[in-house]
């Protein structure tokens, strides 16, 4: 007889919402995690404290030089330790959420390491060295990833940063470099140049955030460089010093070419992640991995080995929090015998720095690139209302619709609120709907979310306030 | 470009039907209006024609299968396909002789699909596949949990796409038949070894399951009651024999019981309307018209062709209707329609040689009224014991919307009629 029904390994956002699910349809679930807080990478060292630290140096820029246009006058001053302290705030506030929601679904939680000693059996290896054995009739993987080092860089959190000590520097780096521009180095790049480092973003590819929308991430760069991050892309770095309180970074154009150095106060390696599977028992236990180290699964989630599935950064897809609770409910579903499921077409990507970035569906390259003919509809921020009185003008909505059956394709928002803005489009793409569907849905006045609206109409070529 | 062939509407309070015999394997070329399939349903069998010209590109439900009115049967193809030397075709009539006759020009060869027609159409399919919603994402999860494709259901949201309430709706119409079907089997009793080697186990037609439901769900619903008389039949037994020979003569049809019957019942109907009137939930529905169901007896058992508008047709009309219909019935070739729609129903078991009986309704019909044999029986008239042709008659009644005077005031009005028809022509 099984201790339980299911137990979860890792209690992010994938984990944590798997064990809920399957606890509301009647399963007996005990979690496994290693971290004191449960939340995973997400809740303790990823969206939400990032978030806190992007909300907090975003008014402090915004006090510093937007306030005086509103006729506020103020001269901000920073303290750290407090903002710190607020991000703290902020994540403990988030992951004692979750240890209620465990709690009052009635999930037993073992805070140690989860290793699959077999099958339906996981072996808790408690911080002091206890084992305990779990049996259950099915075991989710949800250990989701951690920060990708360099070849030859060794991380320190004080001078070679990962996002994890990024997230609590002591003090404002005068000059930090970030290596990577993909959404963690452009979010955390942006906090320490508000907060007053000079921050040089260094990108092996030749633009920044690769796989959003070519035409989006430019506008990105632009605006981010104008807010004076200074980037240096297609550039690799090939070697890194460090030098008492300096580091030194050796850069050399990825084409090949004449190198340079740049000297900082901190590195933020931001090259990716890796998914988290060592110490599991997945060689053991004969669970298949692909060359990237990520558990090989169906369209059920299930691993090779039976009564074994995995779920979020550990196998493929976007390493999105978003992306795993989804396939965390389609899993608990599955094995409640329900037609548990997971569309990937339509999971929405946002970029939390200002303005924000947010895109759900196919960029216009891939379109190109697949041979379909679709229309553009865009409507730029400065032509709606809100934005204007807002300040908030930078940006533009793109609806990218099949051209013969006007079906939206893909939507990119670069703008405030885009992250919030993007769930319309998210659902109508759900819903199989077209621009011109969108295009005749009301939509309030004065929102954001008339540029959604008009966007829809350039499609057709008739928006209305352009 | 392929064309779905489906269930046609088989009519009111038809919902399902067996798949018989095909006429075309997949691959074989069909024309237009050839027949393709047959299916059987409650009372007689129809032919489901092509839909278009083509080949028969799939067959998706298979001989025996039930099927639901609008269910996917198979589908028809572009191209000359596999053309069948005629020979075969005939081969698979002989297997069932009593329907070659039925099909319509079954040996015209296939007309080959116009070649303009194979250009044109694919475009615009292509755009329709295109332009098709996609389910909803939450009826998408109910339609793999239901074992439901997208196809099987009528969406109702924006360019008809599915919607979760499409899903319950149509999950539910399935559980709904499948409990139907699933619900009594109750285990028969253990019979004796030496017994059962005697026994033979044959499958009820689907007809005999129709009428077992019907009739048990009649007596479930209905507040069933029957209520008796006799009739002196000497006077329509005499005016038959003065009148018989000249009526056939006139008309071309013999004059029977059963039109006088028919006449004395439309009268009495009219006099008593409740009799002629259904519950719908809570209200009665009155019929301002008269369709009598005749039940007759038929190789493939009991069919209840209606006579429609009785009120208005003669006595040869009635009579003439009725011969036509009992014809039909034994060759099978009723039209569903002619089975339908019925408002009170007759039942002849004197026929049969049937003393008394206790009819059961035609649901959702209210009354029925049972015939039995004619015989001579004492009976006294002015005192005196003296032999007359003697019949009972029996009503069956729903008693939640006709009442027990009602129906027996009925009856005696039936009795009064028959006993001296000329209240029949006079409208008494």
């Amino acid at each position: 007889m099984s201790d339980y029904d299911l137990i979860v390994i890792g209690t992010g956002p994938g984990g944590y919402v798997c064990a809920i699910r399957a606890a509301q349809l009647g399963m007996t679930v005990a979690v496994v995690e290693k971290r004191a807080t449960h939340g995973g990478t997400c809740l303790n060292v990823g969206c939400i404290p990032s978030k806190a630290l992007l909300h907090a140096s975003e008014r402090y820029a915004e006090s510093a030089d937007g306030f005086a246009e509103m006729g506020i006058k103020v001269k901000p001053d920073l303290d750290l330790a407090a903002m710190l302290a607020f991000k703290d705030q902020g994540v403990k506030g988030n992951v004692d959420g979750v240890a209620f929601l465990l709690r009052k679904h009635k999930i037993d939680h073992f805070h140690g390491t989860g290793r699959i000693a077999g099958p339906g059996k996981v072996e808790v290896t408690f911080i002091n060295g206890e084992k305990k054995a779990l049996e259950a009739k099915s075991i989710v993987v949800a250990t989701g990833s951690e920060p990708m080092g360099l070849p030859g860089i060794a991380i320190d959190e004080k001078r070679v940063l990962s996002s994890t000590g990024a997230l609590s520097l002591p003090e404002v780096p005068k000059r930090l470099a970030v290596i990577g521009a993909g959404y963690i180095g452009l979010e955390l790049g942006s906090v320490w140049s508000r907060l007053g480092a000079k921050v040089t973003v260094i990108e092996m590819l030749d633009r920044v955030a690769p796989g959003l929308d070519g035409e989006v991430a430019r506008q990105l760069q632009r605006v981010l460089a104008k807010q004076g991050l200074e980037f240096k892309l297609g550039t690799k770095v090939t070697g890194l010093e460090t030098k008492g309180k300096r580091v030194k970074l050796s850069l050399e154009p990825a084409k090949g070419g004449k190198a340079e150095t740049l000297e900082c106060d901190a590195v933020l390696v931001a090259v990716g992640r890796v998914p988290n599977t060592e110490g599991l028992g997945l060689a053991e236990a004969r669970v298949e991995t692909d060359s990237r180290g990520r558990i090989v699964v169906d369209e059920k989630l299930a691993t090779n080995v039976p009564g074994i599935y995995a779920i979020g950064d550990v196998i493929a897809g976007p390493m999105l929090a978003h992306k795993a609770e989804e396939e965390g409910v389609a899993v608990a579903e599955t094995l409640a015998g329900q037609a548990g499921h997971v569309n990937y077409g339509t999971i929405p990507s946002v970029i939390y720095t200002a303005p924000e970035v947010a895109s759900v569906g196919k960029t216009e390259e891939e379109l190109k690139q697949a041979g379909v003919a679709y229309r553009a509809g865009k409507f730029p921020f400065t032509a709606n209302g809100r934005a204007k009185v807002n300040r908030t003008t930078e940006g533009f909505v793109k609806i990218l619709a099949d051209e013969a059956t006007d079906r939206v394709l893909g939507v990119h928002i670069i703008g405030a609120d885009a992250g919030t803005m993007i769930a319309e489009a998210a659902v109508l793409m759900e819903f199989g709907g077209s621009a011109e569907d969108l295009a005749r849905i009301c939509h309030a006045h004065p929102t954001l979310n008339e540029a959604v609206k008009e966007a829809a109409l350039a499609v057709d070529k008739r928006p209305i306030h352009m | 470009m392929t064309t779905e062939i489906r269930v046609p509407n088989l009519g009111e309070s038809i919902v399902e039907a067996t798949v018989g015999q095909w006429f075309k394997q997949a691959g074989d070329a069909v024309a237009a209006d050839e027949p393709l399939v047959e299916l059987e349903t409650d009372k007689v069998t129809v032919e489901v024609p092509a839909p278009a010209s083509g080949v028969l590109a799939e067959i998706v439900v298979k001989s025996g299968e039930t099927v639901e009115v609008g269910a996917l049967l198979g589908a028809i193809g572009d191209g000359a396909g596999t053309v069948k030397p005629a020979k075969r075709k005939r081969a698979a009539a002989a297997s069932r002789p009593e329907m070659a006759g039925a099909r319509a020009a079954p040996d015209v060869p296939p007309v080959p699909t116009e070649p303009k027609k194979l250009e044109r159409e694919p475009s615009p399919r292509e755009e329709i596949s295109l332009n098709e919603m996609p389910p909803s994402p939450a009826a998408r999860k109910l339609l793999v949990e239901s074992d439901l494709g997208a196809d099987e259901v009528a969406g109702s949201g924006r360019r008809g796409q599915v919607l979760k309430e499409d899903v319950i709706k149509a999950a539910e119409s399935l559980l709904t038949r499948e409990r139907k079907v699933k619900a009594p089997p109750a285990p028969r009793a253990p019979v004796a070894a030496g017994d059962a080697a005697r026994e033979e186990r044959v499958r009820m037609t689907r007809l005999r399951q129709t009428i077992a439901k019907r009739l048990k769900d009649a007596q479930d619903t209905a507040a069933m009651l029957t209520t008796f008389n006799d009739v002196d039949m000497s006077a329509v037994m005499r005016l038959r024999r003065d009148h018989r020979d000249d009526f056939e003569e006139q008309h071309g049809v013999k004059l029977g019981f059963m039109g006088i019957f028919v006449k004395a019942a439309v009268q009495a109907l009219q006099e008593i309307p409740s009799v002629n009137a259904e519950i719908d939930g809570e209200d009665i529905v009155y019929k301002n018209y008269y369709h009598i169901g005749i039940a007759v007896g038929a190789e493939r058992g009991l069919v209840v062709p209606v006579l429609r508008d009785a009120d208005r047709m003669s006595l040869a009309e009635i009579e003439g209707t009725i011969a036509d219909f009992g014809a039909r019935a034994q060759s099978g070739k009723l039209g569903l329609e002619e089975l339908q729609g019925g408002t009170f129903t007759i039942s002849n078991g004197g026929i049969f040689g049937s003393l008394l009986s206790t009819p059961i309704l035609n649901a959702p019909q209210s009354g029925i009224l049972g015939m039995h044999r004619i015989e001579e029986r004492a009976v006294v008239r002015d005192g005196a014991i003296v032999a007359r042709p003697m019949m009972y008659l029996a009503l069956t009644y729903d008693h939640r919307l006709v009442d027990g005077k009602e129906a027996v005031t009925f009856l005696v009005n039936i009795k009064e009629s028959l006993e001296d028809p000329t209240r029949l022509a006079l409208d008494l």
